[in-house]
């Protein structure tokens, strides 16, 4: 369906993408008592704790090995040394989380190396977990940091089980991808509950990111799956993948531990979530809840209220590619037209987009696009705000970063519910943007010129 | 890079920074470059610095080269306000990928700057360095010449890689860039006697147009305004200007100074947050302006706009002090840039029970023991829980701090109010103090507080996570109340210098074996005060403790 192009432009502009190590570092948050270090310059990790701040509304855990020109050129063994030895006294973290940067990829610092090293000279950190991920900026983007990241985890965490016949057959291991919100796992928790399951999830930002009132003062992450519970995640019954990020993580799961997985590229939808909850009912053995069978009623209500407003839609979505397929999906579904989808790195999701091309490049493009194609919706981040002032078309944030907004971290998208919600929110957009812009006046159908706006 | 390093060299010299003065060669030539602790640092890099200084320059094209990172992560994320161009909040950059390390970035980033004069045609173009390209040697300053020369447009380098150092060394940077690049390349239309340059200045939230109408009343024209709401071709004359003002922070002496040095044009170090701060720039600027030729009647004008101006706003103030009766707030910011807020806060009849003093000089220190009585809480470096502690102990009713520290405030249900960068809210001159007085009151008397302090139903009291932490330290400081020796351990095991890792009580050890006297003895006996040097002003309190007690063995020390 949809040709995949890249950009041929020197100079991005107005960037949709971020950075890998950034991803990785969200990724670790997801897990309790940890903390992220990025081996780079101070700069690297202070740019990503901003952001994350900016989206969550929250104190975030991150530190640096705050490598000097010297120590870029010499290497960071002292550096990543100090900072393991300066974390473990001041935070006594659970886990501490290492991403590689630009900086110290340019040079080739042999990370696993250094950890192995410091755990022989120092043995008050010679059993504590870390984990190390090679995550240049120069390469890929924030999904794929997180992708790296959460299979890694799985690779050094997860314990093959002692007896692979006898699995417990009401546990599941979910690994949902960075598309999702803290909002999203918890709704997907409750889901999978209603069906007797107990659910681990890896990362689970839903404990650590969900803006709730922490019990204690913490300098490391607050909630999110322990160290321990990743590694009985081996004995689940199944893994359920989320997004097609997290088919590496599952498949290192598999190859572990055994663990049959079942990839859901998207949760968005009444399709997709039909297929989810019929799944859960077949592992569970369980009939579908009657809240859900309301549920879904619900959502086929929303669509068929919705549909006038959304349907003949041009959208404009830029995103990273699982939330871009996801969402342009589900807007295709109600009747919207894509005609201009932008995303930031390369995915087999890509090609089945509901459009003709799938662009990785930046928002410029985004933008040029939307004006071109006459679209009259924007789904993108925050940062997307000074295209839609200048397009003058509705905007619904979608992704990370969304700092001019509240609520960041429990905006829902996923189930009955939460496609019910997103398409609710959507279509009131549009509905606002038609009284504010687009009302009809004597002059809107006269044909002598001047008045060449859009009608909807 | 040796050119950078010796760029660097420079800034470090800069005579105009008391702080620089204070510190002995040795010192001086690790200038301000803060050897960051890893695993233990915070903040941003110079390259981080360096735009922000010059990032509020609104119709310039800022490009960035480097990997996602640099940009990507964090673009249009400044608070600045432009009256004119959005072009500053483009993000450009060259996003370079593994054959840019590998073959190198030139060629891209002379492309990129083509592209931006083509689709943006900006009066000019600046080229952010960063680390990645600094280490593969991409020379960003024979690529800005090159398409200078090709373009016929300014294309200015900003050399100011993110591992050469902290935040404030990139302002610094910045500021040279601007000096070697940009000023006096210019000329303006017309002159007169009225022109101010304003320096260092970012128009957070707009709190430079809190200020810019009584300029305008009294006929002072804001010549070029370096960074916020700035333009170009502002920036490039400003050597025309007769005087200039350099706003509060040190970001930026050295433009200023250099600037007088050049083109003589005198500046002063002034401030617009608080009343009679904003007073007294006024009266410099008009000061100043006169003695480079400006009539003598300015000063009158002056005088007659802070009378009027002061009057509103005491009397605007002055409406809060019943409602701020008994009110006590707590200050933390990194270093106490502006005691006439702190004036103005008392003026409203807040009672300031703590400041934070992490960057205060002893100066700074005095200055508060005058102002805030001997019983003032100086806070040094604090862990989250010793902060809330501190909030509960001194019974504060409301926290004034930078956004970093707000979670501990509004976690722990308690009002708090940013005062630093990111803030929403313009609190600049006259009518900025009656705003910030406006939003504690805002803040203070929510009725939210108190349903949000409410424990839950089935919570039983004592339970809470704050009480049980509270409980946590309680127990611990009895438990070294009742044993001395514990407690000696404790007092001797807390860190003084944070980049060498020295406690107190090996300073005090060195000093009582060695018998030192000076900062320097003990950064040669211990290495306190080796690295940043911040921590030079504790030293030298601790000296001054030593001297004043005959040295005690430490048997007896631990049994007082």
């Amino acid at each position: 369906m949809a040709t995949v192009t890249t950009g041929k432009k020197s100079c991005a502009v107005n960037p949709l993408k971020m950075s890998q190590p950034i991803g990785g570092a969200l990724a670790f948050m997801g897990l309790h008592g940890a903390m992220p270090l990025l081996h780079g310059s101070q700069g690297c990790t202070s740019f990503g704790l901003v952001l994350f701040v900016r989206h969550f509304k929250e104190a975030i855990p991150m530190q640096t090995t705050a490598m000097s020109e010297v120590a870029t050129v010499l290497g960071g063994y002292e550096n990543v040394e100090q900072a393991v030895l300066n974390i473990h006294k001041r935070t006594k973290p659970e886990i501490i989380g290492i991403c590689s940067t630009g900086v110290t990829e340019t040079k080739g610092d042999d990370v696993e190396g250094y950890i192995k090293l410091i755990r022989e000279t120092h043995p008050e950190v010679a059993d504590l977990p870390m984990v190390y991920v090679s995550t240049p900026d120069f390469k890929d983007a924030f999904q794929d940091g997180w992708e790296k990241t959460v299979a890694r985890l799985v690779e050094v965490l997860v314990e093959a089980p002692r007896n692979p016949e006898r699995r417990d057959a009401a546990r599941v291991n979910v690994l949902p991808g960075c598309h999702l919100t803290p909002g999203d796992l918890d709704e997907l928790r409750t889901i999978i509950e209603d069906f007797g399951l107990e659910p681990s999830f890896l990362p689970d930002l839903a404990g650590s990111l969900d803006g709730h009132i922490p019990d204690e003062f913490t300098p490391t992450t607050i909630g999110g799956i322990g160290v321990d519970e990743v590694a009985t995640m081996g004995q689940a019954a199944w893994t359920i993948a989320i997004g097609a990020q997290m088919r590496r993580a599952a498949e290192a799961m598999e190859k572990k531990a055994g663990v049959p997985f079942r990839l859901f590229e998207r949760l968005c939808g009444l399709d997709a979530n039909d297929e989810f909850l019929m799944f859960l009912s077949t592992i569970s053995g369980r009939p579908v809840p009657l809240k859900y069978r309301r549920q879904r009623g619900q959502l086929v209500d929303a669509m068929l209220d919705a549909h006038f407003h959304i349907g003949g839609r041009k959208l404009a979505i830029g995103a990273e590619p699982d939330l871009l397929f996801d969402l342009s999906s589900m807007l295709h579904e109600m009747g919207a037209h894509v005609m201009a989808a932008v995303t930031t790195t390369h995915s087999p999701v890509l090609a089945r987009v509901e459009t003709g091309d799938v662009l990785i490049g930046d928002l410029e493009d985004l933008e040029r696009l939307a004006r071109e194609k006459d679209c009259d919706l924007l789904v993108t981040h925050s940062h997307g705000r000074q295209a839609a002032e200048r397009l003058a078309i509705p905007f619904y944030r979608a992704g990370m970063p969304m700092f001019d907004r509240l609520g960041a971290g429990h905006q829902l998208q996923v189930g009955y519910r939460g496609t019910r919600d997103t398409i609710f929110t959507i279509a009131n957009l549009l509905i606002a943007d038609h009284e504010d812009n687009h009302d009809a006046t004597p002059d809107t159908w006269r044909t002598d010129g001047g008045h060449a706006a859009a009608v909807h | 890079m040796t050119s950078l390093s010796a760029t660097i060299q420079d800034v470090f010299n800069e005579p105009g920074c008391g702080k620089n003065a204070n510190k002995s060669e040795a010192e001086r030539k690790k200038g301000c470059t803060k050897q960051l602790q890893p695993g233990g640092a915070a903040g941003g890099c110079a390259f981080d610095g360096a735009k922000i200084a010059l990032q509020p320059l609104t119709d310039v094209a800022h490009l960035v080269h480097g990997p996602i990172a640099c940009e990507g992560n964090s673009w249009d994320n400044r608070g600045a306000r432009s009256s004119g161009s959005n072009l500053w909040r483009t993000g450009f950059t060259t996003d370079i990928n593994e054959t840019d390390v590998v073959f190198g970035g030139e060629k891209r980033l002379f492309k990129a700057i083509r592209e931006i004069i083509e689709k943006y045609d900006p009066p000019a173009v600046f080229v952010y360095q960063t680390c990645v390209p600094a280490m593969t040697g991409d020379d960003i300053n024979a690529v800005c010449k090159a398409a200078k020369e090709k373009f016929g447009k300014p294309v200015i380098p900003v050399n100011s890689p993110g591992f050469v150092g902290p935040k404030n060394l990139g302002n610094k940077l910045a500021g040279e860039a601007l000096l070697e690049h940009v000023i006096g390349t210019e000329e303006p239309e017309y002159t007169t006697p009225y022109d101010l340059n304003i320096i260092g200045e970012y128009n957070l939230a707009g709190e430079l147009w809190q200020v810019k109408p009584l300029l305008d009343e009294l006929g002072i024209r804001i010549f070029a305004s370096i960074s916020g709401d700035g333009r170009y071709k502002d920036v490039a004359s400003s050597h025309r200007a007769k005087a200039a003002m350099m706003v509060c922070s040190k970001a930026m002496i050295n433009v200023a100074r250099k600037m007088e040095e050049r083109y003589g044009i005198p500046f002063f170090e002034g401030s617009f947050y608080g009343i009679e701060d904003s007073s007294d720039s006024l009266r410099e600027i008009a000061r100043l302006l006169i003695e480079r030729g400006a009539p003598a009647e300015l000063m009158d004008r002056t005088e007659a706009v802070i009378a009027r101006e002061e009057a509103k706003a005491w009397a605007a103030i002055a409406k809060y002090k019943p409602r701020f009766k008994g009110k006590k707030v707590l200050l933390i910011t990194g270093g106490v840039k502006s005691w006439s807020v702190v004036a103005a806060l008392q003026e409203a009849g807040l009672e300031l029970v703590g400041t934070s003093v992490k960057k205060s000089t002893k100066e700074d220190k005095e200055r508060i023991k005058e102002l805030m009585g001997q019983d003032a809480h100086m806070i040094e470096d604090m862990t989250p829980r010793e902060m809330y502690k501190m909030l509960k102990d001194a019974k504060a009713d409301i926290m004034l701090s930078g956004g970093r520290s707000q979670f501990i405030a509004l976690k722990a249900s308690m009002p708090w109010l940013d005062i630093n960068q990111e803030r929403h809210h313009a609190y600049m001159g006259y009518v900025g103090m009656v705003k910030l007085v406006e939003e504690i009151d805002k803040a203070l008397y929510n009725p939210m507080w108190e349903q949000v302090r409410k424990p839950a139903p089935w919570d039983r009291a004592g339970e809470s996570w704050q009480d049980r932490a509270m409980a946590q330290m309680d127990a611990e400081a009895a438990a070294l109340a009742a044993d001395p020796v514990a407690a000696e351990a404790a007092r001797r095991a807390k860190k003084i210098c944070h980049c060498k890792s020295v406690s107190l009580g090996a300073i005090e050890d060195a000093i009582a074996a060695q018998g030192l006297t000076t900062v320097e003895g003990v950064r040669l006996a211990t290495d306190a005060s080796g690295g940043c040097g911040a921590c030079a002003v504790r030293v030298e309190e601790i000296l001054a403790s030593a001297a004043a007690e005959p040295a005690p063995i430490p048997a007896l020390q631990a049994a007082e």
